[in-house]
């Protein structure tokens, strides 16, 4: 029997950063057994919320009740003793450490001369198994993929018997069988009368997953509805507070035709790197989309890095406009006017501690020189520019980066590489982890930015994305290019699924 | 509690501030003459004088270590840096015939300063370029320094007599210490070469990302490179001033442990070891910070050997009401600050929206 007693009831939580009133108002009740999805845009307020109810942020209004009890956190530790647990990533686990360990840290069995390993581990196979996860409990940590690494943070859980997850945006780099993955590992936790918290922007995981669901728009309560009372258009209409623009202009860019008879700007030729990607031949010529379409994992990002020089070619050729380069480090790249967004974007992209003005003008700076400061006029006007035309949010250039919420930091980073005035942009992943709203607005933005005459390497997981903006779509599987095919109205999503289906198949 | 009350708690720089401040008043509190600036023949004298004065040397180590420092490095080498410009200026004057000549003097400090420069650029190789930890990069030259000037100086105390170089110490225009207005020189040029270029912002954006920096494309080896070059400068110019004050190449106690007494000054200005955002102005009061501390444990009558534990009681104080824990405890009491929890690491599970 399925016990829906309220574990963390939220109500009228408020928090004020100075300038912004990221919450204002806000209810959240969260049961046992249940899977609750917290939806909203990109700075909505929900990782404040989340960090409200994990005991990061002191609340400036409101009350927190755990199992029937008002509590007030000081900090990370109160909320823990009360019961709230979250599950983090990265503290909690030790890469050095077996996953075993991991998971029964100081829960370890103890016998008559201290810890007994073997039993330790035993026990620590038997609750990764009742998640349905298979995974050698003597292996090191680090040797797992990140999907699994956090699989096993996640089985902690139910080792310390917590009584709620949270999840904030766990899936955003997970691909389909990793998903699924942790989907099974959850839907038992449910069962387990575990309560949920999910955060995601693909709508449809939200929809398979969740029970509940709680909107917010703009720091306020938009609502909370039980799955079914909306449907996908009811719902982004929730988020957004408006109709999501039409996407039609934009699935017609596909189509577009590209003048391929001159010099393309870029032509690779056999480019490779041991171990990372097999040699690969393309080529994309002014104004066109070049889609990088394959499974995690296939070598779309090591592509992109050793085309950008950010890592080591040990094969191969690049030309830039029929020109012959060699590209030993991403500022010779840079000169060539190629701008490469990383996927990871807060390791490689975003210089957290720094304004998002500062952030903005990064990249023209570092093409100058440190001499040559980028004059204040100037500097106002792309920050200005950039700022208005991406929507950045909350407007404020003198903000740190690392209070914008994930998806403003993307769109900032946008901005650092559109104000270097690149003739080929390589985006990787460029549209993680942001809303439905601003995704469309960058996917937009690629089309306006093709059409001016800007090359695209789009790479992104989402085919669907893919389809949409690429007029030539390569198709890469196992760290190898298996085929190219043209966009048109007859090809979908199916095809290049069957390609890469097919190849594995051979 | 008003808000220009709370705007000032917040702003970093108001600790050490206010660490100066209360050293300055237990000062006055036990010599009331403390502040008093006596004019004498056209010249300011006073115990603030003499702490301004005192504090050069270390006022032009500590810039360059703040910098340094700002990119994820560390100058271990200043110290001895400063024994080298002053045994090879100090043996060029004294073998020259003409030892009063301004010429000798400015040709001696040119390449007593040059050749710091190059053991600057000689540390920024190994860090930049050879990628070795600037703590094991810099203690090379922080063990082979002081062997070197001795070589220069044949293992001796060298000694001289040269008006013009006397003055650099001692000397005085419009009634201020030379010695104080190199320092002050130091920090306006120092400032202006940071602030006025980009060479700060880049600084900051490579310590606090280098990942993301380089793939943005900021040239950081030239950056860090450069850096400890100007270390080097800068402790080649505190090696002069050391030297003009005792008129002597004293190469085992020029900048004696002076390495240690930056780093202070720059953690105690504000700046994180961690590297990324910096303050020379915090360092500036950091380095006032040491010298007042300096001064007045020689008023007080501290033991000698009893210093260097009065210092650390000083540090402690200052360092610990920096610590983010009691930042926020300040912040919660007047609700100004909102992170609860110095342990706050980003929220659970999420990946890469932060
Ligand atoms: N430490 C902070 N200081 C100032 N403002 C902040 C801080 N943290 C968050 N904010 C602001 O609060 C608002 C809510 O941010 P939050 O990170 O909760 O959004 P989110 O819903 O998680 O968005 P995303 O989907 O992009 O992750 C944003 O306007 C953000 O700029
Ligand atoms: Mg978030």
């Amino acid at each position: 029997m399925v016990d829906n007693s309220v574990v963390v009831e939220m109500r009228n939580i408020s928090i004020e950063f100075p300038g912004v009133k990221a919450l204002d108002g806000v209810d959240l009740t969260l049961r046992a057994g249940e899977i609750h999805s917290l939806l909203g845009e990109n700075g909505a307020g929900k990782s404040t919320l989340i960090k409200a109810l994990t005991g990061v942020y002191a609340i400036d209004g409101g009350t927190i009740n755990v199992a029937g009890a008002t509590r007030t956190f000081h900090g990370t530790a109160d909320a823990q003793d009360a019961g709230v647990a979250p599950v983090y990533q990265e503290i909690n686990l030790l890469p050095n450490l077996s996953v075993g360990e991991n998971v029964m840290l100081g829960h370890e069995v103890r016998g008559k001369f201290g810890i007994n390993w073997k039993a330790t581990h035993e026990k620590a196979r038997t609750y990764l198994k009742e998640l349905g996860l298979d995974v050698d409990p003597r292996s090191l940590l680090a040797s797992h993929s990140i999907a699994v690494q956090q699989l096993v943070a996640i089985s902690r859980a139910v080792v310390i018997d917590c009584r709620l997850l949270v999840l904030d945006e766990p899936t955003s780099s997970l691909d389909r069988s990793e998903v699924d993955q942790l989907f099974a590992v959850m839907r038992r936790l449910r069962g387990r009368n575990v309560a949920i918290l999910f955060v995601s922007h693909f709508l449809d995981q939200v929809y398979e997953i969740s029970d509940t669901m709680t909107i917010l728009r703009n720091g306020k309560l938009e609502g909370e509805y039980p799955i079914n009372a909306l449907n996908k258009k009811q719902l982004i209409e929730k988020m957004l507070g408006r109709e999501l623009a039409e996407l039609d202009s934009i699935s017609r860019a596909a189509t577009r035709k590209i003048d391929r008879t001159g010099e393309p700007i870029l032509k690779v030729l056999a480019l490779g790197r041991k171990g990372a990607i097999e040699p690969v031949d393309l080529d994309v010529f002014d104004g066109e989309v070049l889609g990088l379409a394959g499974l995690l994992g296939s070598g779309r990002t090591e592509l992109a890095r050793i085309i950008y020089g950010a890592d080591h070619a040990d094969h191969g050729a690049i030309q830039v406009r029929g020109e012959h380069v060699r590209f030993a480090k991403p500022r010779q790249a840079i000169d060539h006017r190629i701008a490469f967004s990383s996927e990871d974007r807060r390791a490689e992209g975003a210089i957290a501690d720094l304004t998002v003005a500062e952030n903005i003008v990064l990249g023209v700076q570092a093409k100058r020189g440190w001499i040559r400061r980028v004059g204040s006029a100037q500097q106002d006007q792309l920050i200005a520019q950039y700022m208005e035309s991406l929507g950045i949010r909350p407007n404020n250039p003198n903000a740190l980066l690392s209070t914008l919420s994930g998806g403003n930091q993307q769109k900032v980073l946008l901005a650092r590489w559109l104000a270097t005035a690149p003739q080929l942009l390589i985006l990787d992943e460029p549209t993680r982890g942001i809303d439905v709203g601003a995704k469309a607005e960058i996917q937009r933005l690629v089309v306006d930015l093709a059409e001016s005459g800007i090359g695209v390497i789009f790479i992104s997981s989402e085919l669907d994305e893919v389809m949409r903006l690429a007029q030539r779509i390569v198709v890469l599987r196992d760290h190898r290019k298996i085929g190219e095919l043209k966009n048109s109205a007859k090809t979908g999503v199916d095809d290049i699924v069957a390609m890469i289906a097919k190849e594995g198949a051979a | 509690m008003t808000s220009w009350l709370k705007n000032l708690m917040k702003k970093r720089i108001m600790w050490p501030v206010g660490a100066l401040v209360v050293l300055i008043l237990v000062n006055v509190l036990y010599r009331p003459s403390f502040l008093k600036i006596t004019v004498l023949d056209g010249r300011f004298y006073g115990s603030l004088m003499d702490i301004l004065r005192n504090s050069a040397p270390l006022m032009l180590v500590s810039l360059g270590m703040c910098l340094v420092i700002a990119t994820r490095g560390i100058d271990l080498s200043v110290g001895s840096q400063m024994a080298i410009s002053g045994a090879v200026a100090l043996t060029i004057i004294s073998h020259s015939p003409t030892p009063n000549s301004l010429a000798t003097v400015l040709g001696a400090i040119g390449v007593g300063v040059l050749i710091t420069l190059l053991f600057g650029i000689w540390n920024g190789f190994l860090v930049a370029l050879l990628g070795i930890q600037p703590i094991i990069a810099t203690l090379v030259l922080w063990l082979a320094g002081r062997g070197i000037a001795l070589l220069i100086t044949g293992g001796f105390i060298t000694t001289i007599n040269s008006a013009p170089y006397k003055t650099i110490a001692q000397g005085n225009v419009l009634g201020f210490p030379v010695e104080f207005l190199i320092g002050l020189a130091a920090i306006i040029v120092v400032v202006l070469l940071v602030r006025r270029t980009a060479l700060g912002v880049l600084t900051e954006a490579i310590g606090i990302n280098p990942a993301a920096s380089r793939l943005a494309g900021v040239r950081s080896r030239g950056i860090i490179w450069s850096l400890y070059g100007l270390s080097g400068l800068l402790a080649g110019v505190a090696g002069i001033l050391y030297s003009s004050n005792i008129m002597a190449a004293d190469s085992n106690a020029a900048g004696n442990g002076i390495e240690l007494d930056a780093i202070l000054a720059v953690v105690l200005g504000g700046t994180s070891l961690a590297g990324g955002k910096f303050t020379l102005g915090g360092t500036v009061v950091g380095v006032f910070i040491i010298q007042t501390l300096a001064s007045t444990v020689t008023f007080l009558g501290v033991p000698s050997a009893n210093v260097s534990v009065f210092k650390a009681a000083v540090v402690i104080v200052v360092v610990v009401s920096q610590a983010p824990m009691v930042r926020n405890w300040f912040g919660r009491q007047f609700r100004s600050s909102k992170t609860a929890s110095p342990t706050a690491t980003p929220v659970a599970m999420e990946r890469t929206a932060a």
